[in-house]
């Protein structure tokens, strides 16, 4: 306050020196904060646009193919000789969608009962402990999940579980892309699902409880029942990052271009389709339009899954 | 006043770590007679509550001594189920929760639970139930509705209604009115006052003015102890403890 009046009782136009330097350095700072401001908008921006940008590329890509065959041929036709300009996703489409739901009976109830026992049963400490065991599972590079089935469970599934069931298989199939991929998804569905009960009010519980429920009766009934939106978001969530899934599950599936008719028989999951053969032969403009096509159908369904279960997920955190 | 004691508590004492919540509790609270738990925002009243259904066993964290006896029982080293014991008390929480169903199921759960599922019976208690917690009228039209569509009071209504369903001996209330309007307040008072005819109730609150209206008797605590105990006459006419005196004539808020 003092240094204030201070200033003011000087005369005007008087200090024009410091003035300026004062006004200049205002100025600077003001640019820098609305140069920063405006990058900032500018990376959100381009967050926010690069999924449209991703889709609306894909479709242009995917056009020439588009014009020359119809979509739902191209979707529900097993016909593919790219050499001969049969594209028929069918294959691709029904052995991913196996692989996925698969993976997820898999993965789904291990996940349940693992969260309900950390977040209900278990003590403070293990929770503590096992939190940064499954973060570090979620970080492990894909690629090493496909040599860890390729060493063990592609042998197991020949050796073992087929022989077990009366089948012959080589192990490379539908099952062993199933495992691979469920314990690929198991960390990140459990870690939203622990969250998910995390958020569940205690005195929920408790009321439950007050009304003389067991501990059991109460997950049961009224836990789970609460959760229900959350966890089966969780599971959506799961399910678009096993349906995109790539490297590992390309590794232990066995690609070949038939419909797999069983679990211990080889599929060929969209996702592999692209990466076997993207760059291989682009000479034959139909067939990288083709590809495009199928990492489109790709996008949309995995962003569909995403979308749909995150709108799930706020409305479970709205109602609280 | 010693003779009907429903609920008798000693040297109850309950700590989380080194840090102590409640110290050195001994009470009594008579039979069918609404007892008010007095006492500024934090000063253990809520956890006082909860250890008198074990539901502090929710909370491996809190380390609970002495006894609480309910008809001759010690409860906190009782042999008894501990289902059954918490179903001699009905809970009704600072919100209302209700459970993620639909109306009926809500009274009818406490029923189901402990093994009675038979479609007439549970009909005739839920609507016994919603008429003694006065929403029947407002409710049994939709009673297939969810909870969570009710209104805050009639919420906190159908939790009373849930919590009679299972025709427990006491009420504990956790400061059932604070999160509700005037009219459902005063519509919770009455129907206690109703109640005690057949309950014993517990209730905790720092609305003194509620407290005045409705209590029976009135225990006062202060940072985990009680600092004084008596009739609702005793206390608010001629309170004994200086502390007891700052806080009626509302030095504490």
């Amino acid at each position: 306050m003092l240094t204030l009046q201070k200033r003011k009782s000087k005369p005007k136009y008087k200090n024009f020196q410091s003035r300026d330097v004062v006004r200049f350095f205002k100025v600077k700072r003001h640019l820098r904060s609305k140069l920063h401001t405006t990058w900032m908008v500018i990376g959100l921006i381009v967050v926010i646009l690069l999924p449209f940008i991703l889709g609306v590329g894909l479709y242009i890509k995917s056009l020439l193919l588009l014009e020359d065959q119809s979509l739902f041929n191209l979707l529900f036709s097993s016909d593919w000789r790219p050499l001969a300009g049969k594209f028929g996703f069918l294959t691709f489409i029904i052995s991913s969608v196996w692989v996925t739901i698969i993976a997820l009976l898999i993965a789904g109830p291990i996940c349940l009962l693992t969260a309900i026992h950390l977040t209900q049963y278990a003590k403070n400490w293990v929770l503590k402990v096992v939190h940064p065991v499954i973060d570090i599972l979620a970080g492990i590079p894909s690629v090493i999940f496909g040599v860890w089935g390729i060493l063990i469970i592609v042998p197991f599934i020949s050796d073992y579980i087929a022989p077990f069931l009366g089948k012959q298989s080589s192990g490379y199939s539908i099952l062993a892309g199933s495992i691979v991929l469920a314990v690929m998804i198991i960390p990140f569905i459990l870690n939203i699902l622990i969250e998910v009960f995390r958020t569940l009010p205690d005195e929920l519980k408790e009321s439950s409880l007050s009304l003389g429920a067991t501990k059991w009766q109460t997950i049961k009934f009224v836990l789970v029942k609460k959760a229900f939106p959350g966890i089966i978001s969780a599971f959506g969530l799961g399910v678009s990052r096993a349906f995109g899934e790539t490297i590992a599950v390309l590794m232990v599936v066995g690609n070949v271009t038939t419909i797999p008719k069983g679990l211990f028989q080889p599929g060929y999951p969209l996702p592999a389709l692209i990466a076997n053969n993207y760059g291989e032969m682009l000479s034959i403009p139909l067939y990288d339009s083709a590809l495009m096509l199928a990492a489109l159908v790709l996008f949309v369904v995995v962003m569909l899954f995403n979308l749909g279960s995150r709108i799930a997920i706020s409305r479970l955190e709205e109602k609280g | 006043m010693e003779e009907n004691a429903k609920i008798r508590v000693n040297d109850l004492n309950l700590s989380i770590g080194k840090q102590k919540i409640l110290k050195n509790i001994n009470l009594e609270i008579p039979e069918r007679k609404i007892t008010i738990i007095l006492g500024p925002s934090g000063c253990g009243k809520t956890t006082f509550l909860k250890t008198l259904n074990r539901l502090t066993d929710l909370y491996p964290e809190m380390h609970v001594t002495g006894s609480i006896t309910i008809d001759n029982d010690d409860i906190l080293h009782t042999h008894k189920d501990i289902t059954l014991l918490r179903q001699k008390m009905g809970l009704l929480s600072q919100r209302p929760y209700p459970l993620p169903m639909n109306i009926y199921n809500n009274v009818a759960y406490g029923l189901r639970i402990s093994g009675r599922k038979k479609r007439r019976f549970l009909d005739k208690r839920v609507e016994h139930y919603l008429k003694q917690a006065n929403l029947w009228d407002e409710v049994k039209d939709r009673l297939k509705d969810p909870a969570s569509a009710l209104s805050i009071g009639q919420q906190q209504r159908l939790c009373l209604a849930r919590g009679l369903a299972v025709d427990p001996d006491i009420i504990l209330a956790d400061e059932p009115t604070s999160a509700l309007d005037p009219i459902s307040s005063e519509a919770i008072e009455k129907k206690f006052v109703e109640l005690k005819q057949q309950y014993t109730i517990v209730m905790v609150t720092h609305v003194l003015r509620q407290a005045r209206r409705i209590a029976d008797y009135v225990v006062f605590m202060y940072l985990g102890e009680v600092i004084e105990q008596g009739t609702a006459e005793e206390i608010f006419q001629n309170p004994q403890q200086e502390i007891t005196k700052q806080y009626l004539k509302g030095a504490f808020n």
